[in-house]
């Protein structure tokens, strides 16, 4: 940006351009108009993926965002975060439990039988992934019956039931001891909206960064580490999605005093370790309902302790600085796109250069001539 | 019913349920604002692998006021996402609850009701969850091969 030059003279065009998006963004007048409502009730993974990325949860905002953005999620993001710098923040909450999830859907993949069962929830995973041209023909049924013979037990608070497979694990003597991989500091890491990334970081840290970052370059990432560039080879013992409380100690009162609940996404992975001859663990964890970017967050978090655990970082989704410095999405978008803005001056100092480099081969070339 | 138990109940109810229980009470009593409805942000954190140190997870919106009853006592209200009125709301329920008296009676039988509400959202939510568990046993009894790996699950 420093290099570009100032350009006078588009503000006409401008205007013209803001009509052409507002007409682009409304399409053909005869069909009605998509509410935020709608987008907001019927575009939920949309919706989640806008709050992790643009990390503010506000299910409203963030289908405003994609309404205004045309549905690019990425957009979306960056007007969720461009807004959320209006907003005073007046504290940080306790640490939410998600231990004490209402889980939707909970899938533990090391053992068939853990304790809370397998619950499937709203899932595209037992579908046939054909198109349902009863869905463009807007005849589709709401239905809100369960199929006949589904066990529905009038009352069970569906909890959590604690990491199942982790503790069996643990009882085992299998998986690395919490206190391993918990490098409790006395103090607080530092928050990456106030303070910029720092490397070597804390994993709290990077989780932070992880959880904000962009699911399709973590979905990307992992997926070369799994292939033959991270030798990863995740389990997932534990993947919930579901609502928990937000707590905040009220500065009035000092009372701990729930203001709501957030739906999130957990992932817990287990990684075998050749040389402690047990189970290391991964983490992720994200706003709204995102299984792809939860498990790519936990299978990266565990790559990222590579070092930690006395491996040689060798590859990409290994290394923190390639993985944390290149996975925010309004950076990346940002750099990429500036190449749009006029480069006047950029260029005809990159053409002089090459006129010069030119100049002299030829002179040289007449020189051993 | 402690106050953080009322304030909790009153953010946890839907801005619909808080509305109608408060239209119910046929109330509008005085009061000036010490702090109108604000918008503001709140910092969630999560915890390393669920239980360890905690870290940034990302913010939330949340709303709050504070408001002094004329005459009577001061009402807090803090409630996630943007809505002013559920907000405004929770913080005369706060004041007014803590006046005491047969109002202060009636509308903790009110608040108790909101809990109700909210109790009954979650079970039919774990109910319909509940639905979707799988049972093993029954996937063994003379299932075709096919249908044995996932395909007809409800």
């Amino acid at each position: 940006m420093n290099m570009s030059t100032v350009i006078r003279g588009g503000a006409r065009a401008i205007a013209a351009s803001r009509l052409l998006l507002a007409r682009r963004r409304r399409g053909d007048p005869s069909i009605p108009p998509v509410s935020v409502m709608q987008i907001r009730e019927q575009m939920t993974l949309a919706v989640g993926r806008v709050m992790a990325e643009g990390s503010l949860y506000d299910r409203t905002l963030a289908a405003l965002a994609i309404k205004q953005a045309q549905g690019d999620l990425v957009e979306a993001a960056f007007l969720v975060r461009a807004y959320r710098t209006t907003l005073e923040r007046i504290g940080t909450t306790e640490p939410i439990s998600t231990g004490r999830m209402r889980i939707a859907r909970r899938v533990a993949t090391t053992h068939r039988d853990v304790r809370g069962g397998q619950i499937l929830g709203a899932t595209y995973d037992y579908t046939h992934r054909l198109l349902d041209f009863a869905l463009l023909a807007d005849t589709e049924t709401t239905e809100q019956e369960l199929p006949a013979g589904a066990a529905v037990p009038a009352t069970s608070p569906a909890l959590h039931p604690a990491p199942a497979a982790e503790t069996m694990l643990l009882d085992a003597d299998l998986l690395e001891p919490v206190s391993a991989d918990d490098a409790s500091g006395a103090e607080p890491a530092p928050d990456l909206t106030r303070e910029p990334l720092t490397l070597p970081c804390r994993r709290e840290q990077r989780l932070q960064a992880l959880a904000r970052g962009d699911e399709g370059f973590f979905a990307g990432l992992t997926y070369s580490s799994m292939r033959g560039f991270g030798r990863m080879h995740p389990f997932i013992s534990d993947l919930v999605c579901g609502h928990v409380e937000v707590e905040i100690i009220i500065p009035e009162t000092g009372d701990l005093v729930a203001i709501g609940e957030i739906e999130v996404t957990e992932c817990r992975t287990v990684h075998a370790d050749a040389g402690t001859a047990r189970f290391t663990r991964g983490y992720g964890l994200v706003f709204g309902v995102g299984e792809r970017k939860a498990i790519a967050m936990a299978v990266l978090d565990r790559s990222l302790r590579t070092r930690e655990l006395g491996d040689e970082v060798v590859y990409p989704a290994q290394d923190e600085e390639f993985v944390l410095m290149h996975a925010d999405n309004l950076d990346a978008s940002g750099l990429v796109q500036h190449l749009k803005l006029p480069h006047y001056v950029d260029f005809e100092a990159v053409s002089q250069m090459l006129r010069e480099l030119r100049r002299r081969h030829a002179s040289a070339s007449e020189d051993a001539a | 019913m402690q106050r953080r138990q009322w304030m909790s109940v009153l953010a946890q109810a839907t801005p619909q349920e808080v509305d109608a229980a408060w239209r119910g009470h046929g109330l509008s009593p005085n009061f000036t604002w010490l702090r109108a409805p604000t918008f503001c942000l709140v910092m969630v954190r999560g915890r390393v692998n669920g239980t360890g140190t905690p870290f940034n997870l990302g913010e939330m919106t949340a709303t709050r006021c504070a408001l002094q009853l004329d005459p009577g006592g001061l009402g807090l209200g803090y409630v996630a996402g943007r809505h002013k009125r559920h907000a405004t709301l929770a913080a005369l329920f706060d004041a007014l609850l803590q006046g005491g008296g047969r109002l202060a009676d009636d509308l903790r039988r009110t608040v108790a009701g909101l809990d109700e509400q909210r109790s009954a959202r979650h079970r039919a939510d774990a109910a319909m969850a509940a639905a979707s568990k799988v049972d093993f046993a029954m996937q063994l009894a003379e299932v075709p091969a096919g249908e044995a790996m996932g395909e007809d699950l409800p």
